[in-house]
């Protein structure tokens, strides 16, 4: 049921809210290093897979394996230990820590991951550089612009070396200039460092910047392209 | 487009050959579809009929005759003229997917199946045209964004059609 290599694998999920099904039966894989496109209209079930495959939420039903691990399988602190250490994740915004500065939002995943101050803020800005925000480290997110501070996201996310990045909307707030660059900035960053990355977005240009896209339909995901 | 005001265009910066005017195209505007040399000398004996371009120079250089042309008055005025009338907006109301979906539904297939595999075919030629974009300079981007956005626009479309099937078929087939 895991498709060869894939890093990530979902199978038959479902996923029910009250008497709404918001998945019903969807099926997912992603491998090293690939970007794949969440497709969709609103209310299909798009983010639930998002979350179910983060293991933010578990599905009523269905297998999710990541790297030959069952995600069910395992304790609540397991599975938040696998997401700062192997999971980064972009939103769409509200997601940098207010209070800090950017280099220190950059940083935090590596500080709770346990590496020391000077060291995880030196990785931070090496990750700010790539993503054209290296002159922002001492200004907090209220005062960069909105591309700037989804860079920082992005930055953010890539700094603790993840196998996977889950983006939900990442561009969703942003012009589509800035929308392009963070696009570009991400997907060249993913792939040059082989992570993974799992895009929900319902922008049609966006997903163009994917290997591949998954589309959820009534909480059913269909791979047109891989379709047997 | 037009071949003729283009070229004429062309020509404002200063006379040119045939060759050099095809070269200059196909480098600026001819991305996937160069022009064709008979284009071009059809092309610019019509405007050297209308009086748009003059003959400036014949050169041979040991090979066959070159004409080297030079834009006229006349030519700057009609570029000038093309230039500031605005393009006709197609509304594309005799679309061939629209064709396709109702007829789908006429037949009893499945207008579904033909919408996704259609989107699925457009998100394709998106992704060519942004991986071109990531890898090209500024006229490559400008270029491919035009198309990016007509093959969005397309897509929105097809997502709202997809939305619409049941009242659609409703509508043809009753």
């Amino acid at each position: 049921m895991i498709p060869e290599g894939s890093l990530l694998a979902a199978h038959d999920l479902r996923k029910t809210y009250g008497a709404t099904p918001a998945l019903d039966g969807a099926s997912f894989s992603v491998h090293p290093g690939e970007v794949v496109a969440v497709m969709g209209p609103s209310g299909s079930g798009k983010s639930t897979l998002l979350h179910c495959l983060a293991g933010i939420i578990t599905p009523d039903s269905g297998t999710i394996t990541y790297a030959g691990r069952e995600l069910s399988a395992m304790s609540d602190a397991e599975r938040s230990a696998l997401r700062r250490s192997d999971f980064g994740f972009v939103f769409q915004f509200g997601q940098l820590v207010p209070e800090l500065t950017c280099v220190e939002n950059v940083a935090l995943p590596l500080r709770l991951n346990g590496v020391k101050r000077k060291a995880a803020e030196r990785t931070a800005l090496e990750w700010m550089e790539r993503l054209e925000v290296d002159g922002l480290g001492a200004k907090r997110p209220g005062e960069v612009s909105g591309g700037q501070g989804q860079r920082v996201a992005v930055a953010r996310a890539l700094a603790a070396s993840p196998k996977v990045i889950f983006a939900d909307e990442p561009t969703g707030a942003l012009d589509s200039l800035n929308g392009e660059r963070v696009m570009e900035l991400l997907t060249e960053a993913a792939r040059s460092a082989n992570v993974a990355v799992v895009l929900v977005t319902h922008e049609a240009r966006v997903a163009a910047y994917s290997d591949r896209d998954v589309t959820v339909r009534d909480g059913r995901a269909r791979d047109l392209e891989h379709a047997v | 487009m037009s071949i003729g005001h283009t070229l004429l265009g062309l020509l404002e910066s200063g006379p040119r050959h045939g060759y050099d005017l095809k070269r200059t195209f196909d480098e600026k505007f001819g991305q996937d579809r160069p022009l064709h040399y008979g284009q071009v000398y059809s092309t610019m004996s019509r405007l050297l009929k209308n009086g748009l371009v003059e003959v400036d120079g014949v050169e041979s250089e040991g090979g066959p005759e070159r004409k080297r042309y030079a834009i006229t008055d006349a030519g700057i005025t009609d570029v000038s003229q093309w230039l500031a009338q605005p393009e006709k907006p197609e509304p594309y109301l005799q679309s061939t997917l629209y064709t396709k979906v109702v007829l789908a539904l006429l037949t009893g297939r499945s207008a579904a199946e033909l919408l996704d595999s259609q989107r699925s075919a457009h998100l394709r030629m998106m992704r060519i045209l942004t991986d071109r974009k990531r890898k090209g300079d500024l006229a490559d981007q400008l270029i491919c964004d035009h198309a990016l956005f007509h093959l969005e626009a397309d897509l929105r479309w097809l997502e709202l059609t997809a939305a619409r099937l049941d009242q659609l078929a409703k509508v043809v087939a009753p």
